[in-house]
């Protein structure tokens, strides 16, 4: 853990974009995990990428574990991010979650756009939210909002402890 | 490392604290979602409770068990080709085209849906088409070895020849009368298309030749009545949620030569293919004329234009729903504005039909509310889709293959909802979509997005069905198990003068009005209704 060599600024941004990512997700899994009658179903079906596969997936047969490993996924990574509990293993877990997202219906030229609050082009927000996700992977500081560091003091031990 | 601010001589509290602190931020977002996720469920539940709709398909109609039917077709042309299929009767054109277009696009289902289709248990006998390729096509399609479909060149000598039970009949316009009339003192149960009649004598002579004929079941060919959104409609309107229906928007929008009534003129047409004397039976007498036969459609000798056509669908729609009847007076107005082509049925038609008296009940003081107009507007030159929509005081329902319901801002019923904010006049207050079993009160605009394409719910038994079949196999269910249809004559009646008389105005340019107790359309001294109504010459 190099997190020793950033400045207390760089450290202090790195964490709130983990918290404010983190609670991000964790909100989105909440509300599903209290809502019985949300489903992917809809997302998944409209898909105008990739179409057959994201179809597939929303099959009788499927969309009940393919909606219980999303709420999973997206509790699991908020906590994950938020409390700083395997924040390499929760990056890669959203990661994989916004890039299912982004592919379903990506806001490529040619493609029917599905309700959005803003303009995209290729870029969406799904898109930016990976690409936070690869820095924190990157740079995964734990000397706040860290409870590994808890278990882990040794690697985790700030220069000046 | 001083000992007081160290905790097991490992870490400082300074280190729990900041290591901690993402717990009390989870818990907070965590009860944050669970509270709001909560108390929207609550809402909604409530909502639901307060309107209290019931959703609800049609009863599936009785077995189709015994002996099987023998049926007649009468007209294989476009609309003819279609009931035959609903029936469980495709052409073998039809099914190899089908089985290639499948074979390049998996998604097309066409062909699966058919072979899926229920088993009718009835046999096609008898084909009567003054198009030689039409009737050929029906006996090498139809015929088995077991079963030979015979043709015979008059609807007459169908009817009379005992080979048939029942005939289904998909002749133009000018002929639905007198060939239903015959089958019906022929004994032979009918199911014509719509609109029931080409004229406002013919429509009293139909339901006469139905009332002193009880044993024949009739059935008029509006299959939107087995929509299945329609009985969750009718109780939403019994509950008084729309509250004082003041008015009703139907349309027709379309754009191409197909929905304008340009259909193919077949190569093979000609006065050695096309019994052209029968086909203009009591039509004006005219030149065999290619054009006339296959777009009949166009001319008021033989079809009724957009007031025969397609009001008459949005009407019975309608009609199915409230039971208003004939209106007490329409205007009607109109021209040849996209298609000047010859034809001389028009193109843009705005109806209104007047019902100063009827009322769905409303949530107001005794007396206030009474009245209504029922609205069709159509364009063959837009296809624009404007969506149907019944307008009530407290309420406004859009009604399709989903129906929304969106409260009234001004509303009686709901301004103490809408007051308390547990309301929003922009988001609809219920949406039951047919596909599935399943209701839903307050939706997102994304939710209501992907549900309006149609795609939030799984098909009822995993099956999308036909409505023509559903339609077809109820008349066919009377005729084994007994029973009315839902659109016999007394709807047939309504239908058929609810659409002359917009005819009518049409043409004449003047609102015309409706005699209840003498059951007749009031004309003007010396008028002929019907002369005007199906004149032909060109009036633009």
């Amino acid at each position: 853990m190099k997190s020793n060599e950033f400045s207390t600024g760089q450290n202090g941004t790195l964490i709130l974009l983990r918290i404010l990512i983190g609670w991000h997700f964790l909100y989105e899994g909440v509300l599903k995990l209290y809502n019985p009658a949300w489903t992917s179903k809809g997302y998944l079906l409209s898909a105008s990428f990739f179409k057959p596969f994201f179809v597939w997936i929303s099959g009788d047969s499927m969309i009940g574990v393919v909606d219980t490993l999303n709420i999973v996924g997206l509790i699991a990574v908020g906590v994950g991010l938020l409390i700083g509990f395997k924040i390499r293993w929760a990056c890669v877990g959203g990661i994989l979650l916004l890039a299912m997202y982004y592919l379903a219906h990506p806001p490529f030229p040619g493609l029917e756009q599905g309700p959005a609050e803003g303009s995209y082009w290729i870029v969406n927000k799904n898109l930016i939210e990976l690409a936070a996700l690869l820095v924190l992977y990157q740079f995964p500081v734990y000397t706040s909002f860290g409870i590994e560091r808890l278990f882990n003091r040794k690697k985790v031990e700030p220069a000046n402890g | 490392m001083k000992n007081e601010n160290t905790i097991f001589n490992r870490w400082s509290r300074r280190d729990i604290l900041k290591s901690l602190a993402g717990i009390p931020v989870l818990g907070t977002v965590w009860f944050a979602g669970a509270k709001l996720t909560g108390s929207a469920k609550q809402e909604k539940e409530f909502l639901l409770e307060t309107l209290n709709i019931r959703a609800a398909a049609p009863p599936a109609s009785g077995p189709m068990s015994g002996s099987p039917i023998r049926l007649g077709v009468i007209g294989f042309g476009i609309r003819g080709e279609q009931l035959c299929r609903a029936l469980g009767f495709a052409t073998k054109e039809w099914l190899a085209s089908m089985k290639e277009s499948s074979e390049k696009n998996p998604n097309d289902t066409r062909l699966k849906e058919f072979l899926e289709q229920e088993n009718l248990n009835l046999k096609i006998t008898a084909v009567c088409d003054v198009f030689d390729v039409n009737a050929e096509r029906v006996i090498n399609s139809f015929s088995t070895p077991e079963n030979k479909v015979t043709r015979f060149a008059t609807h007459r000598q169908l009817l009379a020849s005992g080979q048939v039970d029942a005939v289904i009949i998909a002749a133009p316009d000018h002929w639905h009368a007198p060939m239903a009339i015959d089958a019906i003192t022929a004994g032979v149960h009918v199911y014509v298309e719509k609109p029931m009649t080409h004229s406002i004598s013919e429509t009293y002579a139909l339901r006469d030749a139905v009332r002193s004929n009880d044993k024949i079941v009739f059935q008029v060919g509006h299959q939107h009545r087995q929509t299945q959104s329609f009985l969750t409609a009718m109780d939403i309107i019994n509950k008084k949620t729309l509250g004082h229906i003041s008015l009703i928007t139907t349309n027709t929008n379309r754009n191409d030569d197909n929905g304008a009534w340009q259909y193919d003129i077949h190569e093979k047409a000609s006065p050695q293919t096309i019994d052209w004397e029968m086909f203009l039976g009591n039509a004006p007498k005219v030149p065999f004329n290619k054009e006339h036969f296959f777009r009949w459609r166009k001319w008021w000798a033989y079809g009724s234009g957009l007031s025969g056509d397609l009001l008459t669908h949005d009407y019975d729609r309608i009609n199915c729903l409230l039971k208003m009847g004939i209106p007490t007076s329409v205007m009607a107005s109109g021209g040849i504005y996209t298609h000047r082509d010859g034809r001389n049925v028009p193109d843009v038609l705005q109806v209104n039909m007047e019902y100063p008296d009827f009322s769905t009940g409303g949530s107001q003081a005794a007396g206030k509310e009474k009245g209504m107009t029922f609205i069709y507007s159509a364009t063959l030159g837009n296809q624009f889709d404007r969506g149907t929509y019944l307008m009530g005081h407290d309420a406004t329902m859009e009604l399709g293959n989903m129906i929304t319901i969106h409260a009234d801002a001004r509303s009686t019923r709901f301004a103490d909802m809408i007051k308390e904010k547990r309301i929003d006049p922009n988001v609809p207050v219920y949406q039951y979509n047919p596909m599935a079993n399943a209701t839903d009160a307050v939706t997102s605009a994304t939710a209501k997005y992907f549900a309006n394409k149609g795609l939030l719910w799984t098909y009822r038994d995993g099956k999308r069905v036909d409505s023509t079949f559903l339609h077809m196999r109820e008349w066919l269910s009377c005729i084994r198990n007994g029973g009315t249809p839902s659109c016999s004559i007394t709807e047939g009646f309504q239908e058929a003068i609810s659409a002359h008389m917009a005819g009518l105005s049409y043409k004449l340019g003047r609102r015309i009005e409706w005699d209840a107790a003498a059951e007749k359309i009031i004309s003007k001294p010396g008028e002929d209704l019907d002369a005007i109504l199906i004149n032909n010459e060109v009036v633009v």
